[in-house]
């Protein structure tokens, strides 16, 4: 076999040391620092991104937070302002309940106080035409002329007894 | 026909004066040729894999870092941190055995590695670098290789003749595993596809198709005598820089 003819071992491991040689020098000096550096790039690019995909994504709890507390705030607000005008739509009615009524009653008054006095004075007037009628009556039936004293104290009589 | 293992003759291509004895060590020969032509491969591959170092690789950079990660990986978990201070030689010596097996699957190439004479020297190299690594690091407690803590003592006469023995073959099983896979495949192939051209058109069939399947097999072995080569490099760095 030609593996153990020693003539050829000089020259094959001579060439073995100057070609593995050169292999190391391309290896360790070209292959790796360039695949290295590839690969070293590609895992901070990733490292980068996770990063920034962490801060980004604290950074939106953060204004949902924000947001919500700002929401929170305006309806407590809106809440405050609403029942502000409620109370202040309540006095308003109010007072203007009091007035009114003050108003009415003050109208319930006078109306009242007008009808008594126009009671009055058609209860007088009555008592005048029942005077006068009843003057007539009698001077009609009787022919008599009595006096106004007289008929004024009849027609007293008559309507105390009627009333 | 021609015998089956003339194609592991190494024979000069530039001719060079010898007169009948022994080749000169400068003689380039068809072995020369086939060192040459991988380290030139190896050199091609790497520069069309680093050429652009892209974020989202490309085919050939793609097979760059799987070749990369693959013995990064095989050293950090063969040896650990601490050896990838050999991870270029590693790493060469992988590329430099699996494109030497691929190369000599070319028809009328030359396989370098199915000489004892290279893969002795790679074994070696590698035995000597590994135990003066280990008694570097270790000085005088590397030789408890050869007697493991907690052994009882009355074991020391059996335990360190088999210890020594299994450390110094290490070099001879080494070499022999490569070279003897690689010429017996050679071997073989060439033999079968001698019958191929004996047995005629119609015979020839049958031993055409166990010769292909034959030639796949030989690629998967070439692919896996480098991976064996290499991870039992990275055994016995392991033994020398973290003992067992």
């Amino acid at each position: 076999m030609p593996q153990f003819d020693p003539t050829t071992f000089a020259s094959q491991l001579f060439w073995l040391a100057v070609t593995f040689v050169l292999l190391f020098i391309v290896v360790s000096r070209f292959a790796i620092p360039r695949l290295g550096e590839v690969l070293e790039q590609r895992q901070k690019l990733i490292a980068d991104d996770l990063d920034r995909a962490h801060q980004l994504k604290a950074e939106t709890e953060e204004a949902i937070r924000s947001y919500e507390k700002a929401l929170a705030e305006a309806r407590a607000k809106a809440h405050d302002v609403l029942r502000a005008a409620q109370d202040d739509i309540a006095k308003a009615a109010d007072e203007r309940n009091k007035a009114v009524n003050a108003a009415l009653a003050e109208q319930i008054k006078q109306g009242e106080a007008r009808i008594g006095k126009a009671r009055d004075e058609a209860l007088a007037s009555v008592r005048d035409i029942a005077g006068g009628a009843a003057a007539a009556a009698v001077s009609r039936l009787a022919g008599l002329s009595p006096d106004e004293a007289t008929v004024q104290a009849a027609v007293s009589g008559v309507m105390k007894e009627s009333a | 026909m021609a015998s089956p293992v003339e194609q592991f003759a190494v024979k000069p291509i530039i001719p060079v004066a010898h007169e009948g004895g022994a080749l000169p060590f400068y003689a380039f020969t068809n072995s020369s040729a086939a060192m040459v032509a991988a380290v030139l491969v190896a050199t091609v591959f790497f520069w069309l894999a680093t050429r652009k170092r892209a974020v989202v690789p490309g085919r050939w950079q793609a097979v760059g870092e799987v070749l990369f990660d693959f013995i990064a990986n095989m050293i950090r978990d063969n040896v650990g941190k601490e050896g990838m201070k050999y991870f270029p030689f590693v790493f060469t010596l992988f590329v430099f055995v699996f494109i030497g097996n691929m190369l000599g699957m070319l028809p009328y190439s030359f396989t370098f590695t199915s000489h004892i004479a290279v893969t002795a020297a790679m074994a070696v190299v590698i035995f000597l670098g590994v135990t003066i690594i280990g008694f570097a690091r270790h000085g005088f407690h590397y030789l408890h290789m050869f007697f493991p803590h907690g052994a009882p003592l009355a074991t020391a006469p059996i335990l360190i003749p088999i210890e020594l023995i299994s450390y110094l073959s290490r070099p001879f099983s080494l070499s022999v595993r490569l070279f003897a896979n690689m010429t017996v495949g050679h071997i073989m192939l060439k033999v079968l596809a001698g019958f191929v051209v004996s047995l005629g058109v119609v015979g020839g069939i049958v031993p055409f198709a166990v010769v292909s399947g034959i030639t796949v097999l030989e690629f998967f072995i070439g692919a896996l005598q480098a991976y064996v080569f290499t991870i039992l490099t990275c055994i016995y760095l392991n033994d020398a820089i973290n003992m067992h």
